[in-house]
């Protein structure tokens, strides 16, 4: 199964329409896909509606891949399950965000281990044709470094 | 004979802490930092139902989110959370955002916590809107970018929870 996710705040069906249209060129039907506040009619990816945070890590975590918006959300999922995920920021330029934060998050991780940014639609469409060669991050880990939580702890404690 | 009492390591009162932070990317970061308060008596508030914390076993509140486009959205979610703090009357209020987060930061500030805003690692040129407008309600103002916190004032960084 591959997920995609946009997110539920805007739409952003640049996405959704190039995954949907790979999906029916390939005929691939184990796409599922939250398309957010859409109105876009899909061919072969399958819209669901929203689902508890739990279950949406659980889609995540038996996904192969994840294609995903830039947002903190998925992508940190992504790593907490080792799983690969292909990222493509929404663009301010075409009203994808009120701002540019996606595309200034996307240069920060993409030489993070397990996330594939793609630019732009060309590159998104030769990471889907190479998807069994798509690794996730290994030796990930669901906690913060030490270093923070400790820092946190003693301000914590020292009040 | 008479036994000896063995000297008591001071008792370490676990504190009140109430964690904050909307759906998604906001609530996973906020996960990633829960090491920081195993040993406290900890809240977690967040805006949508089904959302579980690392140990899961901590309580979480639910609270509903809150949008610029809609005014009384603000106005549900400070009764909410007005609430929250009257049982719970945390001592640190720690959140990751976005506005939920802000306003319970401020309602603690005004209440007497101490205040900690986690500014969100998508966030690598500058700080959010919220973060900035957390500028004097929190007693801790943090970035995960160090280049971030270098030219603004009163910004920490402690490291990033990636």
């Amino acid at each position: 199964m591959i997920l995609l996710s946009v997110g539920t705040q805007f739409p952003f069906d640049r996405l959704v329409r190039l995954v949907d249209d790979w999906a029916f060129a390939q005929g691939r039907t184990d796409v599922m896909a939250q398309v957010g506040p859409s109105k876009l009619h899909v061919r072969a990816v399958k819209p669901f509606g929203l689902v508890s945070p739990s279950e949406f890590r659980d889609l995540q975590a038996s996904a192969q891949v994840t294609i995903s918006h830039a947002g903190m959300g998925s992508i940190l999922t992504a790593l907490e399950c080792g799983k690969p995920i292909i990222v493509m920021p929404r663009d301010h330029q075409r009203g994808e965000h009120r701002n540019d934060h996606q595309v200034a998050t996307a240069r920060k991780l993409e030489h993070t281990p397990g996330v594939y940014v793609a630019w732009d639609d060309a590159q998104l469409l030769d990471y889907l044709g190479r998807l069994h060669e798509l690794a996730g991050a290994t030796g990930a880990s669901a906690k913060a470094p030490e270093a923070f939580t400790l820092q946190l702890k003693s301000f914590i404690r020292t009040g | 004979m008479r036994e000896r009492q063995l000297p008591q390591a001071p008792a370490v009162r676990p504190r009140r802490v109430l964690l904050v932070a909307s759906a998604g990317g906001h609530w996973i970061q906020l996960c990633r930092l829960s090491p920081a308060v195993e040993d406290e008596d900890a809240l977690y508030v967040t805006t949508l139902d089904g959302a579980r914390t690392p140990s899961g076993e901590r309580p979480v509140a639910v609270v509903r989110d809150a949008s610029r486009s809609d005014p009384l959205s603000f106005v549900q979610l400070i009764a909410q959370l007005v609430g929250i703090f009257a049982r719970f009357r945390p001592e640190v209020v720690i959140t990751t955002g976005a506005a939920p987060g802000l306003m319970a930061l401020m309602l603690g500030r005004i209440l007497g916590a101490r205040t900690v805003w986690i500014d969100s690692v998508a966030n690598c040129e500058r700080l959010s809107l919220s973060g900035r407008l957390a500028k004097g309600w929190a007693s801790l103002r943090l970035t995960q970018w160090p280049e971030v916190a270098e030219n603004t004032p009163q910004l920490d960084y402690y490291g990033s929870v990636l």
